[in-house]
């Protein structure tokens, strides 16, 4: 039962740091946005952009210093999946203009049919993608 | 105000990373568990995208009677545009990507702390695929 209410701390912390940025800066807490947004050229709203990875970098640090220990991190992919899934990913959260953050925290808070729709497409060909890996002999 | 607003996005992105290590987002194995639906499921993730949205919603909710943020001129929220083939193709690359190795970017950017090498390449790979989106969006409006 721990690791339901883990997670739905976790998740509330995160929907709080979503309201926090959009009360106080009015601004949407999606992580691709604000990477992307954070590289050169740098601009005049630049650097709360920096301001929040390094605070996102400090998350875990501050786990540990709670908990004695860092947050587990579990990767076995292949080193050819690895590149090929960030590339991926930083490709299609552009070109989809949000990501799991953007798109579904936010995005899915305020209803919006955009996100509403990214969320279902990218949930159904993570699964397909996973379903494939696992069970599909590849 | 700019250093307001920075500390503003320091604060949001301790309590993001440090919700994000507490929730189980930040390990693969646990996301791609999640996401294999016809295996052994592992529902536990499901709570985190329902406690993040509840609560981001109250925050929507608060603002929906603000005529401005508090820190900044006006709201930078994204209004009525239209369900393109960009969103749901780019929608449907990232979540390839997602589920060939279990991280989307907040938990892979929040795992650059522990130093683990697959998880600084799988970011050098992401960033590479950002930029390479500027530059085929930039030929491509020419």
């Amino acid at each position: 039962m721990t690791v339901y209410l883990s997670a739905l701390a976790g998740g509330v912390l995160i929907g709080t740091s979503a309201a926090l940025l959009l009360i106080l800066n009015g601004r949407i807490a999606g992580i691709s946005g604000i990477a992307a947004g954070a590289m050169l050229p740098l601009s005049r709203d630049t650097p709360w952009r920096w301001a929040f990875l390094a605070g996102l970098l400090l998350g875990p640090v501050l786990y540990c210093l709670a908990f004695g220990a860092w947050p587990v991190v579990q990767l076995d992919a292949p080193w050819i999946l690895v590149v090929l899934g960030g590339l991926l990913v930083g490709y299609g959260t552009r070109l989809g203009g949000g990501c799991t953050s953007g798109h579904g925290v936010c995005g899915l808070a305020r209803l919006s049919p955009r996100s509403i729709a990214a969320v279902a497409t990218f949930m159904a060909t993570a699964a397909a993608t996973v379903f494939l890996v696992r069970h599909g002999g590849w | 105000m700019e250093t307001l607003r920075s500390s503003v996005g320091l604060l949001a992105g301790l309590l993001f990373g440090f919700g994000l290590a507490l929730s189980g987002m930040m390990d693969p194995a646990r996301v791609l568990g999640f996401l294999d639906v016809a295996g052994a499921w592992d529902p536990s993730l499901a709570f985190v995208l329902g406690g993040a949205v509840g609560v981001s919603a109250l925050g929507y909710v608060a603002v929906s009677r603000m005529r401005k943020p508090v820190l900044a001129q006006r709201f930078e929220i994204p209004h009525n545009r239209p369900i393109t083939a960009s969103l749901i193709g780019g929608g449907a690359l990232f979540g390839i990507g997602w589920g060939l190795v279990g991280l989307c970017p907040g938990p892979a950017l929040a795992g650059l702390t522990l130093g683990l090498p697959q998880v600084i390449g799988f970011v050098a790979a992401m960033v590479v695929g950002m930029l390479l989106h500027r530059v085929t969006a930039a030929a491509s409006s020419k």
